[in-house]
């Protein structure tokens, strides 16, 4: 029978199926963060138990930590929960990247580029934006804590087994249009439950033609759309990228030949079903910019602030209390719409070729007096490509804070937060109240698009902008 | 875990939809390294005003809701990150249900919770119930024409009835059933199966998956 690429992934994972109706699931690698793992490592300690495969367990910091002066953790909170990841990785063998490792980084940033993240393979992490790892064929997707210590203890977890939902983008987008904008447009399309209960699967000519990188983009917001899991069947694209230098954890010379020759066979059958599908012409897709306080409250950049009642999947009440608390009024332009703070960051928008982009729309221009602009790194390993490329003396140029890595001000567990009614600019994956800082208003936008508003001070259509 | 038997407790009403886990506790509350202690922050900046009283325009500060133990949503509750704290914070507040309705959007069913958060209540002795809107909106205007009623959850029976009267009843997925019926350990559960994950281990390649 036909199978999609998720199936044939699912079915070599299943250890058992249970008769309650879940599946044992094997799990071939577990990132770990310092947010959602100490309860989990407590839980152990109390049952005596142990992690059990040590060597598919990775551990980094990064939710918690300071992006300007890493010497020292201020808040003495944070530094605890920092603290006890790396005790707990010390009692039960866990390879931690801290903050004194040249590997330390978002998880979700670290995992590819270390190579610990390969297609065929099943991965999990106490985050909902292991989605991210989908974009090399693999199946990824965040667990909460009792489950990261049940894959600590047993490298399995109970799952039912989800549906299968495909999204294809025809055609080909137009220059300055992001990965970031096709996800925000299905994100609104389908609602941010529309993929609850599914795993996503991207493809199609847009798909194909982007670079892991931007295809990493598309992945990590699937969660946004609802769905625990996105992903897209590995091509050369995957494979140039998995036999990069530097990628420790990647299989290498014939080991890496044989691997490939099993990834080929991954991608689904002719033929396959799935139970729901959509498609999307990718070269009508405009840049786009939420205005609201969840993700699928989003629009075209050439559009205006809707009138509430008008937004499909959002009751006139709900659109209300987002425009509210957004600051905007019906009927007003996006691109009339002033900005205070620029980020250009995370696990969705935070990898060099973020960087490059923002810095090409930089290149010779400064930002608005107006705006604070902070530009950090999802991976130490980024920020040094991107000193060595020299990026960061184009973002210093023009304004920005040049930061190390770390989720920063995604959200705001660490000092990066934006102030009540600060509102933001933000290449970040959530909109939610209170998520850059409490009383903050964020617009989610791709990384050029942020970088002009820091220029320009307020939203513009990037594709005119550029070309004029 | 505690096995979840039969109860009746006050209905406490929440009438928004999306409610994401940020709203349900905000990140400053998930840097402790402890299991315990979130009820106080639940839907934390709702809650509470700008010095850190109880703010009365939230529905759920409502005199009538004190003690409540049944929560009565709208659709997508608990979406957003993956973190338990929100589901620890629930049930250390008192929280021992939640009810929000399922809805249609085009061609497909959209779940009333958000997966991962669904899958921490289990794991945490919450159980969630999905009816129809209808049923929800039922639920709301009972509980607003008298502000305090009580319901009973029957999880074996799958019923849930109000004081006022009126009882629903709802599907719940057989294992979890069982899981929240017996409060069975899940860790320990899945060790039973130890020798299927060794002989699957000794097989199975972790490089290619
Ligand atoms: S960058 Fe943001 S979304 Fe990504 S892992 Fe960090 S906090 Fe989560």
């Amino acid at each position: 029978m036909s199978k999609t690429l998720f199936e044939k992934i699912w079915e070599k994972h299943v250890v058992k199926e249970l008769s309650d109706g879940t599946a044992l699931l094997y799990i071939d690698r577990h990132l770990v963060h310092e947010v959602t793992s100490p309860q989990a490592f407590e839980g152990l300690r109390m049952t005596g138990r142990k992690v059990r495969r040590q060597n598919l367990t990775f551990a980094t910091m990064d939710h918690n930590v300071p992006t300007d002066d890493r010497s020292v953790i201020r808040d003495p909170i944070s530094r605890a929960q920092v603290e006890a990841l790396s005790k707990n990785c010390a009692d039960f063998g866990v390879t931690l990247y801290d903050l004194d490792s040249d590997k330390q980084g978002i998880v979700h940033t670290i995992g590819p580029e270390l190579g610990i993240t390969l297609p065929g393979l099943t991965m999990v992490c106490g985050d909902s934006h292991t989605s991210t790892h989908g974009a090399f064929g693999t199946l990824a997707f965040g667990i909460g804590t009792s489950e990261v210590e049940h894959v600590l203890a047993t490298q399995t977890l109970r799952q039912k087994k989800p549906k299968t939902y495909k999204v294809e983008y025809t055609g080909k987008l137009q220059p300055h249009v992001f990965s970031k904008d096709m996800i925000l447009k299905l994100i609104g399309l389908i609602g941010t439950a529309g993929g609850t209960g599914y795993v996503l699967e991207y493809c199609g000519e847009a798909i194909r033609s982007l670079s892991m990188e931007a295809r990493m983009t598309v992945c990590n917001m699937s969660i946004e759309g609802g769905a625990r899991a996105g992903m897209i069947a590995p091509d050369d694209i995957t494979f140039d990228y998995v036999s990069a230098e530097d990628r420790p954890f990647a299989p290498k010379g014939e080991a890496f030949e044989k691997a490939v020759e099993y990834w080929r066979t991954l991608p689904g059958d002719d033929g396959a079903k799935f139970d729901a599908t959509i498609t999307i012409d990718a070269s009508e897709i405009a840049p786009q910019v939420t205005w609201g306080t969840s993700p699928g409250m989003v629009t075209d950049v050439t559009a205006t602030v809707p009138e509430p009642g008008s937004v499909p999947g959002y009751s006139a009440g709900d659109v209300e209390k987002a425009l509210e608390y957004m600051g905007l009024t019906p009927g007003t332009p996006l691109t009339d719409v002033s900005v205070d703070t620029v980020f250009i960051g995370s696990c969705t928008n935070g990898r060099i070729e973020d960087l490059r982009r923002a810095a090409k729309i930089f290149e010779g221009r400064k930002k608005a007096d107006s705006v604070k602009l902070l530009v950090v790194p999802g991976s130490e390993a980024v920020r040094r490509q991107a000193e060595a490329e020299g990026l960061d003396k184009v973002f210093k140029g023009a304004g920005a804070e040049w930061r190390f890595a770390g989720c920063s001000m995604c959200l705001g567990m660490n000092p990066d937060q934006l102030k009540p009614q600060e509102r933001s600019a933000s290449t970040s994956n959530r909109n939610f109240e209170g998520r850059q800082g409490k009383g903050g208003r964020t617009h989610l936008v791709s990384p050029e698009m942020a970088a002009a508003a820091a220029i320009e001070g307020h939203f513009v259509d990037i594709r005119q902008w550029s070309n004029g | 875990m505690d096995r979840f038997e039969t109860y009746t407790g006050v209905v406490g009403t929440l009438d928004r939809a999306n409610v994401d886990t940020d709203q349900i506790i905000p990140k400053q509350f998930l840097k402790s390294i402890k299991r315990t202690g979130f009820g106080e922050s639940l839907f934390f900046d709702w809650r509470y005003n700008e010095v850190g009283k109880p703010d009365q325009d939230f529905e759920l500060n409502a005199p009538a809701f004190a003690g409540a133990s049944v929560l009565v949503t709208r659709n997508n509750f608990g979406c957003g990150s993956s973190r338990e704290h929100a589901v620890w914070a629930i049930a250390q507040y008192g929280f021992r249900t939640v009810i929000a309705p399922w809805a249609q959007r085009g061609d497909v069913r959209v779940p009333a919770f958000a997966d991962i958060f669904r899958n921490n209540c289990v794991k945490n002795g919450v159980l969630t119930i999905e009816l129809s809107s209808a049923e929800v909106d039922e639920i709301f205007s009972a509980v607003n024409a008298s502000p305090g009623l009580k319901a009973t959850v029957n999880l074996e029976a799958q019923t849930i009835a109000l004081e006022s009267g009126k009882s629903f009843s709802f599907e719940v997925d057989p294992g979890v059933k069982e899981t929240l019926l017996k409060g069975l350990d899940d860790i320990a559960q899945t060790l039973e199966h130890e020798s299927d994950i060794s002989a699957f281990e000794a097989t199975h390649n972790t490089q290619l998956g």
